[in-house]
Formats: C-alpha cells, structure tokens, sequence
C-alpha cells in the first residue's frame, strides 16, 4: 500500500511539475549564472585542490541547487493547505508517509533533472570529469533533496503561512551555503572559518563530491561525506514522517 | 440507530497566550439517513467538531464512534466511512475535473479502470460530465462545489460532512444543493452532517438541529420543537430562535454604538 500510495502521490505531483517547464527550468538559473559569470574568475586562481577550478566550483554549485531548491519545496504545501487539498487527501486512506515520499520523490527526481542540465552546461564551459565521479555526485545532490524536502514540508506543515516560512528558509540557506564552502574551498580561508564550517554537514557532501569530480573515490572525504548524507536523510525523513503522522492533531 | 456517537468530545489547543478550549464537551447521537443541521455562532467550535469525526484533528477530551468504528482506535475505519467537504473545498486549479476524480478513486485504492468508471459515474450523478476535460479553476461556485462533493462520495461513504456548503452560492445554485442533499440521503440512506450560517437553508434541509454555542451544546431538537421551546411559538423565526439559544440578541438594549 506504501508503495502504491507513493508512486500515485508521486505521479500527481510529477504531472504538475511538467505541466510548469518554466518552473522546471527555473530552479537552474541561479546556479547557471555562477558558472556564466562566476567560473571563469577562477579558472587561473590556484583553489588548493587537484583537477581544474571547474572540478571544484561545479560539485558546490550541484548542492547550491538541492540547497536552495528543495529548501523552498515547502511553498507548494502551504499553498496546498490554502486550497484544502492536504486535508481533503487526508481523511482518505491515502498512506501519511506517502503524502510525505510521494512529493519528496518528485523534489529528487526534478532537481536531478536540473543537475544533469547543470552538468551539460559546465561541460561546455571546461568542466572534464570522470563519469563515475559525476554520477556519485548526482547521487550527493539526490540524498541532499530528499532531506531538505522532507524538513522543508515538516515546517511548511508547522508555520503555514508564507510569511513565516519565507524568511526562515531564506535565514537558514545563506549561511548553509557561505559556510559549507559551496563557491570557493573552506580549506582557502583562516582556520577558525575551516573549523566553523566543519559544523555544517553540507561541508562533508560538498567535500566528498570534489573528490568524486577528481577521480579519488575511497577517501576519507567520500567516507565522512556518505554517512553524513545518509544520516542527514533518516533524521529529516523521520521528522518529516513524524509531522505528516501527526498534522493537524 | 445511531451512525454517529459522541460523549464529552472535546478539543483544547495550546497557543502562545495559553490553552484555548475550542471545543469543550460535545455529547452527541446522530441516526443513520438522518440530515442533521449543526448551527453555532463563529468560533463556537463547529468546525473543530468536524475535523475531529473525520480524523483530521485528534481530540483531547471525550470519545466517539461513527458508522461503528472508534475514533481512536480505528481512524481507518471512520476515514473508509465518511466523506469530508471543508469550507475551502480543496481541488487543485491548475488540474482537470476528470484527472482530480480519477486521482481520488485512486486514493480510495480503486483500480484504475475502476476509478475511471466511478469518475464517469459521479460526474453524471452530480452534473459534471461536460465538465471533465475543464481545470477546476475554470468552474463556477455551483459547479465546484458539486465537484468537492463528487470527490468526497468517490468511496459510497455512509456519513457525508459538509462545512457551510453553501456560503457563497448564488440562489439558484443554493436550491440545487439542497436537492442534491435530500437526493443522497433518499437514494442511498446516506447520513448527512452540515453546518451552516444559513438559518432558512437549516430549517428547510434540516430533520433535526444541533445548536453549539462556545464549545458545548446549546440546545437539539427538530426545527419545529426549537421554535416552541426556545422561540416562544411555533411561528418564532429561527433567526429569533437561534438568537435565544445562545443568548445573543441581535441589538443589545444597552449596547450604545462606539462609533458611527
């Protein structure tokens, strides 16, 4: 039933995701400005790492978009909860961790696909990176959506309204990204910047992607980034799980 | 018999500027193919009560059983029983009449050649069939609200509640829906639970009235032993009837205007 429920919650929201090609492209544009406007300063700048400046600003710039894009997902809920639809779905016997997986699934799949049109574009700036490595950091930017989603709908479900769930995304994004080392290496900047960063997990996924996009993948980095990634998804899937058993009660 | 049950029913939030008792103790029976009209002033607590039957909110006081199945031990069974319309509605805008019904059935773990049938069925029941290709956003008050209730029959519930299905509706529409509800119950035996600001649509819809008044029951009866009792004659207007019920006069002798 689980799964039935899921691929059907899945299906409905994927629908409305295509019927949007605007929206569907949108989440890319940020990030694709980046590598427009921002790459090419880096290309002669020595980033401390192996590979080109590419091989390090595009795996930060794949999380920017799980990031800032499925931190947002929530939007959608509240104003799902406006029209009732939420409701409406929950007083059938529609499974509640469905309701959660179906959309959280939708979130991966759409931000995947952003990622590969990410991927095509810095390609034809420079980019040249093994594909296994790529593909590990598909994966990365997969496992980044699906947590951030669920958190995202498990407040989007608390606040309500847009005016409160707004700028506390906006609040907790900026400085994930400024302090996971996103755009430029932690590793550039004083040690007390490094050690701070070093607090936020998506330092560990950006780190781990960087190797991938290098060829080195049985690092200490790819270990730290894997069990990072993975617990951040249960712990935000359980929270997630928990808010949509409960909502409303 | 009784499809619906409750006793002591109550729901208490908790707020930053302490526990608010939405509801405070609702003892209640509804009999099966009964239209029972739930009345109250704003925030007596109706919609609360609603949300609590149909499993969307869990009560904090109280038990209740519909259709035989408890509220707190079998959710499930009371979700595979009743139908919920909320005020709001709650159809998607951007997506098709056919596509939101289809979907439903579905929910209701309906095959999808079967859910496809019961879309067409439904449609035809509720005046809806050259409207499946159109978006829901596209339909007029009337016509969106018989989609909200197509939606909530998807599964032949034996208990439907409606939230203020009226509000909004222009006269005629208005008139159909009453037809459309007193067709369920004469059709099918299905027992209807309403709420509404509407005292004519009360009295006219209506076999017996539940009147809640700050999250208790103020007073039950038919609208005709209402009047006598509360009204002061059987000619009382409901309108004055309600008014005594919950002890709120419409122009208070001594409440001088604050401001003109």
């Amino acid at each position: 039933m689980l799964l039935h429920d899921t691929g059907l919650i899945y299906g409905r929201y994927l629908r409305q995701s295509l019927r949007s090609r605007f929206a569907l492209l949108f989440g890319v544009l940020m990030p694709l400005l980046y590598l427009l406007f921002f790459g090419p300063l880096l290309t002669d700048l020595p980033l401390g790492g192996r590979g080109s400046s590419w091989q390090v600003l595009v795996p930060g710039l794949l999380l920017q978009l799980g990031l800032f894009g499925a931190s947002f997902a929530g939007f959608s809920i509240i104003i799902e909860n406006g029209q009732g639809v939420v409701e409406r779905m929950r007083v059938t016997p529609v499974s509640r961790l469905a309701l959660l997986l179906g959309r959280v699934l939708r979130d991966a799949t759409v931000f995947g696909f952003q990622a590969v049109l990410l991927v095509l574009a810095a390609l034809v700036m420079g980019l040249r990176a093994p594909l296994p490595g790529v593909l590990i950091g598909f994966a990365f930017v997969a496992l980044l959506t699906v947590s951030l989603a669920s958190l995202s709908y498990a407040l989007a479900m608390k606040v309500r309204t847009p005016q409160e769930f707004g700028p506390t995304i906006n609040a907790l994004t900026m400085p994930s990204m400024l302090l996971s080392g996103l755009m430029l290496p932690m590793t550039l900047g004083p040690a007390w910047l490094d050690v701070l960063s070093h607090l936020m997990p998506f330092r560990y996924l950006v780190d781990a992607v960087r190797d991938a996009y290098v060829g080195s993948y049985a690092t200490a980095h790819m270990l730290h980034g894997t069990l990072v990634a993975v617990a951040f998804t249960a712990l935000a899937v359980t929270v997630g799980t928990r808010v949509f058993r409960t909502a409303g009660a | 018999m009784a499809i619906i049950s409750t006793a002591g029913l109550s729901r208490t939030f908790a707020t930053k500027r302490g526990p608010v008792e939405a509801v405070r103790g609702i003892d209640l029976t509804v009999r099966e193919g009964e239209i029972l009209g739930f009345l109250g002033p704003n925030g007596a607590g109706k919609t609360t009560t609603l949300r609590m039957l149909t499993t969307l909110l869990t009560p904090t006081g109280g038990a209740a059983t519909v259709a035989g199945h408890d509220l707190a031990t079998d959710p499930a069974g009371v979700r595979a029983a009743c139908g919920y319309v909320a005020q709001s509605g709650g159809v998607d805008t951007q997506i098709t009449v056919r596509e939101e019904l289809v979907t439903q059935g579905r929910l209701y773990r309906l095959s999808k050649a079967r859910a496809a049938e019961r879309a067409g069925e439904l449609a035809r029941d509720l005046g809806l069939t050259g409207l499946l290709d159109r978006k829901c956003g596209a339909l007029s008050g009337g016509q969106r609200r018989r989609l909200d209730i197509a939606m909530a029959l998807t599964h032949r519930p034996r208990v439907l509640f409606l939230d203020e299905p009226t509000t909004g509706l222009d006269p005629g529409s208005r008139a159909d829906l009453w037809d459309l509800v007193r067709r369920l119950r004469d059709e099918h035996g299905t027992t209807v639970f309403l709420t509404t600001h509407y005292l004519d649509e009360a009295d006219a819809l209506s076999d017996r009235l539940v009147v809640a008044d700050r999250g208790v029951i103020a007073a039950e009866g038919t609208p005709g032993a209402l009047k006598l009792e509360y009204g002061g004659s059987l000619d009382a207007s409901l309108q004055d009837t309600f008014l005594a019920i919950t002890g709120r006069s419409a122009a208070p002798a001594d409440a001088a205007p604050v401001a003109v």
